[in-house]
């Protein structure tokens, strides 16, 4: 009995999580509508609902009742098999993110390869969906796609193995305990380049501008997705935009404290905001890294594909593998205030 | 060995249905892994028969016909048609006219130039330079609205001159659902007085208006990666293959019909024509920043020039021009004018003309052959965009598929044009 109530609570707060991340991931969409065409002196949507808000909704409903196309030549169980796992995987790595204290999904002890082990099973969706629809451009895409998430994989995986080095931990609940302390404690300060490579990866593992050129809307049409319609392409649009919320969200975690307060250890400061919860802190800074998201898109050309996979292999790689040997050294020799013996 | 397969290039189509076509462009490329093999460009989808069915109408009616050829340029191939008319008819618009048709080809160039910078940014992936260069378009359209009525097609080049003279008040918003008056009247600030302090206004600001997008763009290093070294040719190659216009002064071919074979007042302007050095898209994409900004110059120029000169825009030879509807009322023989030109139109003398324009493209020309008639025995048009075309396969052998869309968008090819 009290097993089954367990099991019963785990799946109320899985809901929960999914419920918020998917109404989040469809504001996301209006955001970046709304913040692009801020950019390109535009207004963006502003007709349904006030200020253009329910416009999210009617996308939904929309895509909903559009017809799913399954081209004739296509493998129809994959074809159908392909977004399931890109939202999938793009939601399950959820259940090990700390929000606060005590509030995570699984506070398990693997929790950082968890999460890789999940983004790199997301790729399977795009290489299957590529494959599976038996289209040309749909290929390339998937070809592109993959190539770009493997390489990326690498950078992204050395960089946490900076994180894993300086909090002595794998789980994600003790690395953001590692860095309080405040504002200059937290990892982006002693592991500045792992973070900007892992930033950087983070957008090429997403397929973000300047990265997307697995949908290069002007080369591949709309990249490993293109035969997809109505719902199903719905999925992989969700996925993406979690998967871009996942990012964000590992990036606050892993190098800017998490739910920790950035007043921690300013006298007055600290005090005064020491009632708003951990979450609220955690979702400042995922609004931040996200909104970069939307920024970069506004501004930057894309990229060609081998030079993506140049910089991934030639300039990213040897910098994490350089400032690893530094952290290493720096853990040794417990250099204060960051890797202090606890 | 029987177990081994044969391993082929792949071969894709590029359109006609693709976002970076630029039109109805049906490219076949054949690609090994990601690299070009080969591109064979299949043209025609847009033919509209244009050089036939000038053949069957008077030569006035054909006007509208050629702002439908390049249609971002549009008074550009308005002015090559009308000049071979007067080459034939021996006729020279007066001055004024000349300068209103310089300032507006110049105003085409920048239009035309905005509207590839833009895309060509989009192919590239900078999606917002595109929007930024239609807010400038904006403003040009109104300009073409002003003077003849209509922001795109707007028949307003005629032989003899102008179809008639700037507007001395530029037309202003109205209050509507959608601007309430206090927008109106922002929108209005600087529509106060005429067409030309409008343009001259636009003259002002446009230039820190491209500085803002070489900021976006110029140093940008991913750009530089897409766009240094992609498409080279070199500046025997082009002239050999038929480039124009900034394709060839790319290249490093100072080559340019205003300055070589100087046409209505080019030759009483300043200006300077830019060239690149290596003929690569980045080259390309730095010519014509300049000639934005050289054509922004021309139009302050002719600006300064009309305000201080009114006159005549038409010519007052009536076998070519139609009087003014006053005088018909009252003369007979311009009555009968009037009704020739409305009815018949003007016959051209028998003989053959070439008229060449510094088109926004490269090299706009018009070959006409009359045998006396009110209407051409046969019309030529020599597109600037059909010659870029064909050495897109030169261009881009070797390159990438992504290079495809960069350097497509860099040759500045319009389908309207290439297919007629």
């Amino acid at each position: 009995m009290e097993g089954l109530l367990l099991i019963g609570w785990i799946i109320v707060k899985i809901i929960a999580i999914v419920l918020v991340l998917l109404l989040s991931v469809a504001y996301i969409t209006f955001m970046e509508r709304k913040v692009i065409s801020y950019m390109q002196s535009r207004i963006g949507p502003n007709r349904i609902g006030p200020l253009g808000l329910l416009q999210p909704i009617a996308d939904v409903i929309k895509l909903l009742n559009k017809e799913v196309i399954f081209p004739k030549a296509s493998n129809r169980y994959l074809f159908v098999i392909a977004p399931i796992i890109s939202l999938g995987t793009a939601l399950a790595a959820w259940a090990v993110i700390p929000f606060d204290k005590t509030a995570v999904l699984a506070d398990i002890n693997a929790g950082v390869l968890f999460v890789l082990a999940l983004s790199s099973l997301g790729v399977y969706g795009i290489l299957i969906a590529g494959w599976a629809s038996n289209s040309k451009y749909a290929m390339f895409g998937a070809l592109r796609a993959a190539a770009q998430s493997i390489s990326y994989e690498i950078a992204m995986g050395f960089a946490l193995v900076g994180v894993m080095m300086a909090a002595g931990s794998l789980n994600l609940q003790t690395i953001v305990k590692a860095q309080s302390g405040g504002f200059l404690h937290w990892y982006w300060l002693p592991l500045l380049p792992l973070f900007i490579v892992y930033w950087i990866s983070g957008i090429a593992e997403t397929n973000r501008a300047p990265f997307d050129l697995a949908e290069g809307e002007s080369e591949l049409v709309a990249g490993f997705h293109v035969e997809y319609s109505g719902a199903m392409f719905a999925l992989f649009f969700l996925a993406e935009y979690a998967n871009m919320v996942l990012i964000s969200a590992l990036i606050s975690v892993m190098f800017f404290g998490g739910w920790l307060s950035p007043f921690q250890g300013v006298p007055y400061l600290e005090a005064f905001f020491a009632f708003v919860p951990g979450i609220v802190w955690l979702l400042i800074k995922l609004s931040f890294f996200l909104f970069c998201y939307l920024w970069f898109r506004a501004t930057f050309p894309r990229y060609r594909y081998d030079q993506v996979m140049r910089l991934g292999w030639k300039v990213l790689l040897p910098v994490t593998i350089v400032w690893i040997g530094v952290v290493a050294m720096a853990v040794h020799f417990n250099i204060s205030p960051w890797f202090a013996e606890v | 060995m029987g177990n081994i397969p044969e391993i082929r290039n792949y071969t894709f189509n590029f359109g006609p249905q693709h976002p970076a076509a630029h039109g109805v462009l049906r490219l076949i490329l054949e690609v090994d892994g990601e690299t070009i093999v080969r591109a064979d460009p299949h043209v025609g989808l847009l033919h509209r028969a244009t050089e036939k069915l000038a053949e069957s109408k008077p030569y006035n009616h054909t006007i509208g016909y050629m702002d439908r050829l390049d249609y971002v340029s549009m008074m550009c191939n308005e002015h090559g048609y009308v000049l071979a008319i007067e080459k034939l008819l021996g006729i020279a618009p007066p001055v004024r006219a000349q300068y209103i048709r310089v300032m507006f080809d110049e105003i085409t160039r920048i239009l035309n130039h905005l509207l590839w910078l833009g895309a060509h940014g989009l192919d590239i992936g900078a999606m917002t330079m595109f929007l930024y260069a239609f807010r400038e378009r904006e403003d040009l359209l109104d300009c073409y609205e002003a003077v003849s009525g209509t922001r795109m097609h707007a028949t307003y080049y005629r032989p003899g001159g102008v179809y008639r003279d700037l507007p001395a008040q530029m037309p202003q918003y109205k209050v509507s659902k959608w601007h309430n008056e206090k927008q109106v009247v922002e929108m209005n600030e600087n529509r106060q007085g005429s067409l030309l302090d409008f343009i001259w206004d636009f003259t002002q600001r446009f230039p820190k208006r491209i500085d803002e997008y070489e900021s976006l763009l110029t140093e940008n290093r991913i750009w530089k990666q897409r766009t240094v070294g992609i498409g080279v040719i070199g500046p025997e190659q082009a002239i050999a293959m038929g480039l124009t216009g900034p394709m060839l002064r790319g290249s490093g071919v100072e080559w340019d019909l205003r300055k070589k074979q100087p046409y209505e007042v080019y030759d009483q302007l300043d200006f300077a024509i830019p060239v690149g050095a290596t003929g690569d898209c980045y080259d390309r994409y730095l010519v014509r920043i300049e000639e934005m900004r050289q054509s922004n110059h021309l139009i302050r120029q002719c600006v300064r020039w009309l305000r201080d000169n009114p006159g005549p825009v038409m010519t007052d030879n009536r076998k070519v021009a139609p009087p003014t509807r006053l005088h018909m009322k009252e003369d007979m023989e311009a009555m009968i004018h009037h009704f020739k030109l409305m009815s018949e139109g003007y016959c051209l003398p028998e003989g053959e003309a070439y008229a060449a324009i510094e088109h926004p493209k490269g090299e706009f020309g018009v070959y006409l052959v009359s045998d006396g008639a009110n209407k051409p025995y046969r019309l030529k048009i020599r597109a600037a965009g059909f010659p870029h075309m064909a050495a897109l396969e030169t261009l881009i052998k070797g390159h990438m598929i992504s290079d495809v869309v960069a350097v497509l968008s860099s040759l500045d090819i319009v389908f309207g044009e290439i297919d007629r």
